[in-house]
């Protein structure tokens, strides 16, 4: 089998277009839960600014290998899963790399960041990056068990770990979709995905009035705006993989934009009702009513 | 060192001229007689120590020297294109980012900012919770001796380009604390204040009304405190270690 070169600027494109819908909707949910405690909120294009700053500053300092490469990690792990996966349904632009096998891939990916991140925060020296480290794992490791459940109940449903050929089951109605098909799968897929987003409840790890910021207390400069560029590329390309396992794909840009925008305000909506859960609570909630769903989803399929 | 011109502080913030980031009055060929030596003792956590590692391995740990850098701040160039500088001075000037550290009274007028009533969200400003990330520092009102040593660290620990603004009238020259024996007078003498928002306090609006100007300032590239810090780094040094009399840190904290 040969290798088209053409998917390289392809899935360039693809991750051009994802970074600047990243960046923008990232602006966008700010600003939401600004006008939810009735502030303005910041101006649309401000992470673009960050941006430019960040990368501007004149100095920056290093803590050793591990301390550069954390955010190289983290951001190889999102530009990697957005990479591997099938962007856009039945476009042969847009399916970027994806392969048979590539639902494994991704699950690896959704965690490979937040290991590079532990070893780049433990580099760094500073206690609460350790103790930020330390819970970030526990709650990441907790929320995916139940999407790691509901991937195995997908896969079996569909009996194929390619995310294009689950997209492709899924086509027809939106009563074909998993949503329908599967809810208890969905359901646990879902309530792990409100404890990867890093949004409350669950956002005790990054939170600014906890210990200092957590991870990334001693990032700065370059470093932070790398992990900026990732905070724009991670959030979408995970959404990318639930849409495709759960809400049918997307057959063309528009309809991506709207899911996605969707996707992500379900994790917006639950953050500025519900308060802030200790990671010892978060993962008890986790095990206590995620994974039970995602039991049941492999169970009865 | 009280009786020096300093910028009047019963201006308001809005009339403050852009402020002049000439050098300090004093020389710094002839900084202010060094006090004698004193021999302080150094908390344990910054002894010499000798550690036993997991493998019996004994490892020398000198705190103050392997925790921390010892070479003093170097003057930074802008970038070499005019017009990535400003592009880059166009950014910070949109993205300031201030180090949340109330180091007095003042800080209580930052958290109307931060809510809805002020929102200084909208003007690209907003808070991090340390230093690495901050590019401002508002000393906030006096500052004790005790903190001067915590916003010394704090300030060193700031990529440049990084600004400091003092807020309200004790960081000028004392304000209400001018007799005080435990806080500072002038500000400027100890780290490089690129703006003065007078008053005591000074409302949020007048907050505002600062933040605007350091903008303007930052995006003329006229905002060097940094470099100046760099330059003027012995003459600061001599000022800071004569208040703090308990000086048992590195010289330069990065």
């Amino acid at each position: 089998m040969g290798f088209e070169w053409i998917k390289i600027p392809y899935s360039l494109l693809t991750l051009f277009i994802v970074v600047n819908y990243g960046l923008l909707l990232n602006a966008l949910i700010a600003k939401i839960a600004a006008r939810v405690g009735r502030r303005h909120g910041i101006p649309i294009w401000q992470n673009y600014v960050d941006m430019i700053k960040n990368y501007g500053l004149r100095t920056s300092i290093t803590h050793g290998v591990m301390f550069y490469m954390g955010p190289v990690f983290r951001l190889s792990g999102g530009v990697g899963l957005l990479l591997f996966v099938p962007t856009i349904y039945g476009s042969v632009m847009f399916s970027n790399l994806s392969f048979a096998g590539d639902l494994i891939l991704a699950l690896y990916f959704v965690f490979f960041g937040t290991l590079g991140m532990a070893l780049g925060a433990g580099e760094s020296g500073h206690p609460y990056a350790a103790i930020g480290v330390s819970r970030g794992l526990a709650q990441v490791t907790a929320a995916e068990l139940p999407f790691a459940l509901a991937v195995f109940a997908v896969a079996l449903q569909y009996e194929t770990l390619s995310v294009t050929e689950i997209v492709a089951a899924q086509q027809g109605s939106y009563l074909n979709w998993t949503l329908f098909t599967n809810p208890f799968a969905v359901a646990a897929a879902m309530l792990s995905f409100l404890g990867s987003m890093m949004r409350p409840p669950f956002d005790v790890v990054l939170a600014p009035q906890e210990i200092p910021i957590g991870p990334p207390t001693e990032y700065h400069s370059s470093y932070l705006a790398l992990m900026q560029t990732n905070r724009a590329i991670f959030p979408i390309a995970k959404m990318v993989v639930y849409m495709n396992l759960f809400f049918g794909g997307a057959v063309s840009w528009p309809i991506f934009f709207v899911k996605i925008f969707l996707i992500y305000m379900v994790s917006v909506l639950v953050g500025v009702v519900f308060p802030r859960f200790h990671v010892e609570h978060s993962v008890r909630w986790f095990l206590i009513w995620a994974v039970p769903l995602g039991v049941i989803a492999v169970a009865i399929v | 060192m009280d009786k020096k011109t300093h910028k009047d502080p019963a201006k308001t913030s809005a009339e403050l001229p852009s402020v002049d980031l000439n050098p300090p009055e004093v020389q710094p060929q002839k900084p202010p007689a060094p006090p004698a030596e004193r021999t302080i003792e150094l908390p344990e956590e910054l002894r010499k120590r000798t550690v036993k590692g997991p493998g019996g391995v004994e490892i020398e740990v000198e705190p103050l020297r392997d925790y921390y850098c010892e070479a003093p701040p170097t003057v930074m160039p802008a970038a070499y294109s005019k017009i990535v500088e400003d592009l880059f001075n166009w950014a910070r000037a949109e993205s300031i980012w201030i180090l949340g550290f109330g180091t007095g009274c003042g800080a209580i007028e930052m958290r109307p900012l931060m809510t809805p009533r002020y929102d200084a969200y909208r003007y690209g400003i907003q808070w991090r919770p340390t230093p690495r990330q901050a590019n401002l520092f508002v000393i906030s009102g006096y500052l004790s001796v005790k903190t001067l040593k915590r916003a010394i660290r704090s300030y060193e620990q700031m990529q440049n380009p990084k600004y400091v603004v003092g807020l309200g009238s004790c960081t000028i020259n004392g304000g209400m604390y001018w007799d005080s024996y435990n806080t500072i007078k002038r500000l400027d003498e100890y780290l490089p204040v690129d703006l003065y928002i007078t008053g005591c306090m000074p409302r949020p609006e007048a907050l505002l009304a600062g933040f605007m100007d350091l903008k303007r300032m930052i995006r003329a590239g006229e905002a060097e405190g940094a470099n100046k810090y760099a330059e003027y780094f012995d003459w600061y040094k001599a000022n800071q270690k004569r208040v703090i009399k308990d000086w048992d840190m590195p010289d330069y904290s990065w």
